[in-house]
């Protein structure tokens, strides 16, 4: 299964939810892609739900580092929301985990950027 | 575990990558791991094979990947082969390290290492060779090792 994404207005945040892989090719080219748009359009505050990603590799985890600091360079937020328990364990032991701000609760994930 | 010895001649492309993992993540559950070491398996291989064709053959159509699986009784080895330069293991950066965290690259070998029980990387002018292996923990290897 390739990777999609759909996103969605919350009190001013963009929620992105993601499912599928986020894999060398597609997968990674279509979350750079979708945060860029976002970005061009001046939506700076984005919640990546990745609750329905099934697999994701070393260029999907550059992918999403790339996310992150592309968004905080624009002087926006990028946050995670209900990692797979792969996916947690896979920014556990890049270190990523307490790189990023990892939530598993939309509500209090969105207040979060206010 | 059942014996077993296979080899494929692959092509450098994003195809031969899912399919190297594909290829392994079945021949790990057919040798009984389960299904979380499956995906550490298959993960492992993945990497090696996007190693192989990104930045060993880097994309060469003239360049092939060989990919090996070997099931012995106690162990499933897989080795991957590329007709590249050879990779320089020198310049890969440790991707815990503080500065290289926020690096969008280069946690390829570490998840590899991460993931599997034994990994030799074999550097060459004429490519480079990454053999994994993973070691039967299971039921199966203990029945094995009661009957000699």
């Amino acid at each position: 299964m390739s990777m999609k994404t759909s996103t969605r207005q919350v009190d001013g945040v963009t929620i992105v939810d993601c499912s599928g892989r986020i894999t060398l090719g597609e997968g990674s080219v279509i979350l750079r892609d979708t945060v860029r748009e976002l970005l061009s359009k001046g939506q700076k505050k984005i919640l990546l739900n990745l609750g329905d990603v099934t697999y994701i590799d070393s260029s999907g985890i550059g992918e999403l580092v790339s996310a992150f600091t592309t968004v905080r360079n624009q002087g926006g937020e990028l946050k995670l929301l209900n990692l797979t328990k792969k996916v947690h364990d896979l920014l556990q032991i890049t270190k990523l985990y307490t790189v990023f701000d990892v939530r598993d609760d939309e509500a209090s994930a969105v207040k979060a950027f206010n | 575990m059942t014996e077993l010895r296979v080899s494929y001649t692959l092509d450098s492309t994003l195809e031969t990558v899912d399919s190297a993992e594909q290829t392994a993540s079945r021949i790990a559950a057919e040798s009984g791991f389960d299904e979380d070491v499956v995906m550490q398996i298959s993960m492992a291989v993945r990497e090696a094979a996007v190693n192989a064709v990104l930045h060993g053959n880097a994309y060469d159509p003239e360049k092939k990947v060989k990919l090996d699986f070997e099931r012995t009784g106690n162990d499933l080895v897989i080795t991957i082969r590329d007709q590249g330069k050879g990779l320089d293991l020198a310049k890969i950066p440790d991707p815990l390290a503080p500065e290289n965290l926020l690096k969008t690259s280069g946690r390829g070998i570490f998840l590899i290492r991460s993931f599997m029980d034994e990994v030799q990387i074999v550097p060459s002018q004429t490519g480079t060779e990454i053999k994994l292996v993973k070691h039967v923990h299971g039921p199966s290897a203990d029945v094995k090792e009661a009957s000699q």
